[in-house]
């Protein structure tokens, strides 16, 4: 039965949680201009409107998930993004999988911001407060799925599916409710995936913040009072932004085979360009902090972080990426509305600031080359130029879109080898930045001239010198641009700590929020340079074949052939492919499929054998066990070392209806580096192509040859008992047993031979790792000579690509210690916030 | 000069010097007759071609030769002007590319008549179509 309250609830939620929000815009808007004594009352009745449009955002969550939870598959969000064999946690992921759940989501975030705001400041409530109702109602726009004349405003995730989708059967039965949804895509169904998603949108909320200061700021001409509150803001919002750009990385590392961390796509960039943004932003708001300059520039660049999360999110979301992303995107027709929700905030943030730009006090005197305000300026310019090299090749399709529109042709694409194309810039900006930030440090702490500069900077060089010589021979860092980015993050890693423990002998913790970010900065910069720029393929195919053509000799093949049960060499390792395994519940590890046969049930099967995990029996043959999602198959291939076993690596693969096959890898960690491995290709089981019929005519006892396998017949054997056929009395069963050998492994294979009143059935035993199937033909009893007919196909593969990726460790303890730092940095902005606050100041 | 106005220079010129690399190093979309024309003329630059694999009269896709060792394969390709193409890829067959709706690939011309890809990007059929809907209610 179709339950279509739910939906109206979430629909009705999302236009009340849209008119509450211009309610609370128009009421604070009202709040801030009018006089002293009509305050409270106006303060009151702003409140009440943002804390319904939040009670309102809330229950849009409640209700989606409500749908998700309970299956409600008449939904088209809950019919497209989820499925009954879903475990909670991935719900939430199917809840943000769709854009109108991240929108949602979004709009969540900026709520609990909202009323953080609302309880942490006097002053600025009102106008910081009419900025994000404004914000809002935008983004509660996108989710309206209101359609006035031809015009329709918004996706609503609370549509049905027979308005959704025109599928036949909704004209016969408008009431049918399918029995399962789609399903979520397999790649997101992973723990990164579920805390990942909040986290950048948290960071995409959190940018709202500090322009909504400055916005503020701007509009009651409090020109410079704003930075003091936004600078914890936007502080905060870099380390969240940071973090999740970071915690996707991770995803991409150990769930997509994308082959690394970064890849420079697109939908990675639109996200590292705001956060360079929000950095550079932060630097000269605190110089304008100590010393009243670079407030103009603290202008521009929030302005900028925050319009760039709305360009990274039209990008990402209107399909004008098409074909240059490997991300896929569908547009759900949000482009234009997308378009005006940005140019709308950018209009008005123009206005303002060009309104007030002669107002805003400017510091006349020139910065000197021994002031820190010149140095972190000069920083500020690098992440800005930074961030414009990435966003200017990342706009290629938006370019060809505008030329498109104007009736031109552009057929600009963007640049093929997108790694090479961004690491030669970034990586000398990032020279750049780690030498400023090292130098940077030491202005910033103390008064300087050239003769004291000279003093204090020689040590902290002398020790990165040797330090860095120390890694370049260690690591064998032999490239001229390597052992240059080596030195500055070497040369930051020690400048900043020196300041590090002086800051910490001489006065407090809170004070070095800084220095630990330039730490992780330098640490990150050397386990990128490491392990991008030295990894190393290893699967290089040695098979020794030979191609028609000559040309294709010369090239690479970067992935390995592992024929099951046979050793292959890679690098220094021998690797073997041992079979399929599955995961079941409550079982350590993974259990081979040869164990299971299915029983026909979803994630169901029967043991035919014992399963016996490190000594434990965990269950026993005929048993039915449950399989973690079924359509994951996981290659066990078992790695060694001059004869002795070193470990296992389980890369998986997964065959989805929708998304077809996906391969996810594994890697084994060690201290200084990872080998990283995915599965490339496989084998189709599913419909094999038998070759022609073999014949063998073999005595019990006696061995011959399928292929090259050794194969040996040890005899037949009269059975009474045939599971799954029902034998009755007068007929004969014959068993044949045969044992076939392949690369040390056994493999038994029993075909069985039936007479009934004459007429005979036979019973082909198959084994698809080894691709044999095995018939008893026919028995000659006169001889004792039994005729196998053999059919072979293909034994089980996989294809494999390696790679291994040295100190990869270093960069994520080097992100680890940013964040910490930019912790640090929050908590001792807020604190001086909350001081001023407190003494009725702010 | 002041310092301001140097710095502002040293900006503009970073700024040109990205924005004249960007235009040089964007690659382009072409079509394989011009790409074979390019080819031709001598340069070298990769290029995008967008196209959809080639199919036989029943819809099945042909022309995909695997090699034997399964890590790299042949496959034909026609492109939006009708033009097929024989294409050469470095790597084993992506998952699912045979239902690939439409195949970019970035690359260059090897030969007269072998276009070598150094990447595929695939577009594969909507995950929602309205026939699995009607399939899920038999």
């Amino acid at each position: 039965m179709i339950n279509t309250f739910i939906g109206n609830l979430g629909h009705f939620s999302a236009i009340l949680a849209f008119v509450s929000a211009l309610v609370a815009a128009y009421a604070y808007y009202q709040y801030t201009v009018v006089s002293e004594l009509e305050k409270p009352n106006w303060r009151k009745f702003s409140r009440i409107a943002f804390y319904v449009h939040a009670a309102a955002s809330i229950a849009i969550a409640i209700t989606l998930f409500e749908i998700i939870y309970n299956h409600r598959f008449e939904y088209f969000y809950a019919y497209s993004h989820s499925s009954m064999a879903l475990p909670v946690h991935y719900m939430v992921s199917s809840f943000w999988e769709g854009q109108e759940g991240a929108f949602i989501l979004w709009i969540v975030w900026n709520v609990v911001l909202g009323l953080v705001l609302i309880h942490t400041n006097k002053f600025w409530e009102g106008p910081v407060m009419l900025v994000f109702a404004l914000v809002q109602a935008f983004l509660v726009s996108m989710i309206l799925g209101v359609v006035i004349g031809d015009l329709k405003i918004g996706s609503s995730p609370f549509m049905l599916l027979r308005d959704a989708v025109s599928a036949p059967i909704f004209s016969i039965n408008p009431d049918f409710v399918p029995e399962d949804g789609t399903g979520l895509n397999p790649l997101l169904q992973n723990i990164w995936m579920v805390i990942h998603p909040p986290t950048l949108f948290l960071g995409y909320a959190s940018t709202l913040v500090p322009f909504a200061f400055l916005m503020g700021g701007l509009w009651t001409k409090k020109y410079s009072e704003w930075v003091r509150p936004a600078l914890p803001w936007a502080q905060f919002s870099a380390m969240i932004l940071g973090m999740g750009i970071i915690m996707g990385a991770y995803w991409a590392y150990v769930t997509l085979n994308f082959g690394g961390y970064w890849n420079w796509d697109p939908v990675e960039n639109a996200v590292y360009v705001p956060w360079l943004i929000m950095v550079a932003a932060i630097h000269t708001m605190i110089t304008f902090k100590k010393s009243s300059t670079a407030l103009k520039t603290s202008i521009v660049l929030v302005i900028a972080s925050f319009i760039l999360v709305l360009y990274a999110t039209f990008l990402v979301r209107s399909g004008v990426l098409g074909d240059s992303s490997v991300h896929s995107f569908t547009d759900l027709g949000l482009s234009g509305q997308l378009l005006i929700y940005m140019l709308f905030f950018l209009f008005v943030a123009v206005f303002l600031a060009a309104k007030n730009w002669k107002h805003i006090p400017t510091s006349e005197k020139e910065a000197s080359v021994y002031s820190r305000e010149f140095w972190i300026f000069i920083g500020a310019t690098t992440l800005g130029l930074m961030a414009f090299q990435v966003i200017l090749p990342t706009s290629i399709p938006v370019w060809n879109a505008i030329v498109e529109m104007f009736g031109g042709i552009s057929n600009m694409a963007p640049p093929a080898d997108q790694v090479g194309f961004y690491t030669k810039f970034q990586l000398w900006f990032a020279v750049v930045l780690a030498l400023l930030t090292a130098v940077g440090q030491f202005f910033w702490w103390n008064k300087m001239d050239s003769k004291k500069l000279r003093e204090t900077l020689v040590t902290p060089y002398i020790i990165s010198v040797l330090l860095s010589a120390v890694i370049i021979v260690w690591g064998k860092v032999f490239d001229l641009s390597y052992m240059i980015l080596v030195l500055a993050a070497t040369f930051t890693i020690v400048a900043n700590s020196t300041i590090l423990f002086q800051l910490v002998r001489k006065s407090t913790f809170k004070l070095t929020g800084g220095s630990l970010a330039h730490i992780g900065l330098g640490l990150i910069l050397i386990g990128v340079m490491f392990s991008s720029g030295y990894s190393e393929i290893i699967s290089y195919n040695m098979s020794g074949l030979t191609y028609s053509n000559s040309w294709e000799d010369e090239l690479n093949k970067e992935h390995v052939l592992l024929w099951i049960n046979k050793p292959t060499q890679i690098k220094e390792y021998t690797a073997v492919y041992k079979g399929r395994h599955k995961k079941l519940v409550g079982v350590p590890g993974h259990v081979s499929v040869n164990l299971l046969e299915a029983t026909g049930n979803v994630n169901e099967a029967i043991a035919l054998d014992d399963i016996v995990v490190r000594g434990r029996t965990y269950h026993s043959k005929g048993d039915v066990v449950s399989i973690v999602l079924e359509e994951n198959d996981y290659f066990r291939i078992d790695y060694f070392k001059d004869e002795e076993f070193q470990f296992t690596l389980h890369p998986m693969s997964q065959f989805n209806e929708n998304m077809g096959l996906i391969s996810s890898p594994d890697s084994r960690r060690f201290l200084n580096r990872d080998l990283y491995t995915f599965v490339s290709a496989l084998n189709d089981f599913d419909d094999p192509e038998w070759r022609e019929d073999e014949f063998y005519e073999v005595s019990p006892g006696e061995t011959f040859y399928i292929a090259d396998f050794v194969t040996t017949f040890e005899g037949g054997e009269v059975v009474t008992d045939l599971p799954g056929v029902n034998l009755k009395e007068g007929d004969v069963a014959v068993k044949a047993h045969l044992v076939i050998q392949d690369f040390g492994v056994e493999k038994k294979l029993s075909p069985v031979f039936i007479i009934r009143d004459n007429q005979l059935g036979k019973i082909p035993a198959v084994d698809s790792e080894l691709g044999v199937k095995v018939e008893v033909e026919n028995i000659t009893p006169e001889s004792n000579t039994f005729s196998f007919k053999v059919n072979r196909y293909q034994k089980d593969y996989v294809v494999l690509k390696a790679i291994m990726k040295p100190q990869i460790n270093v960069l994520w303890i080097g992100t680890i210690i940013m964040l910490i730092g930019f912790c640090v940095a929050i908590y001792r902005r807020y604190d001086e916030f909350s001081k001023m606050r407190d003494k009725g100041l702010e | 000069m002041k310092k301001g106005h140097l710095i502002g220079l040293g900006i503009i010129a970073v700024a040109i010097v990205i924005i004249i690399t960007s235009i040089g190093d964007a690659s382009t979309y072409e079509s394989f007759q011009t790409a074979k024309a390019m080819k031709m003329k001598g340069e070298e630059k990769p290029i995008h071609v967008v196209g959809e694999l080639k199919k036989s009269v029943s819809g099945i896709v042909e022309g995909i030769e695997v090699n034997d060792d399964k890590t790299s394969f042949y496959f034909m390709m026609v492109d939006a002007d009708g033009t097929a193409q024989r294409v050469f890829y470095n790597e084993p067959v992506p998952a699912d590319f045979a239902r690939a709706e439409q195949v970019v690939v970035i690359g260059s011309y090897k030969t007269e008549d072998l276009f070598v890809a150094d990447k595929i990007l695939m577009k594969c059929p909507s995950k929602y179509q309205e026939t699995e809907v009607s399939n899920a209610g038999i």
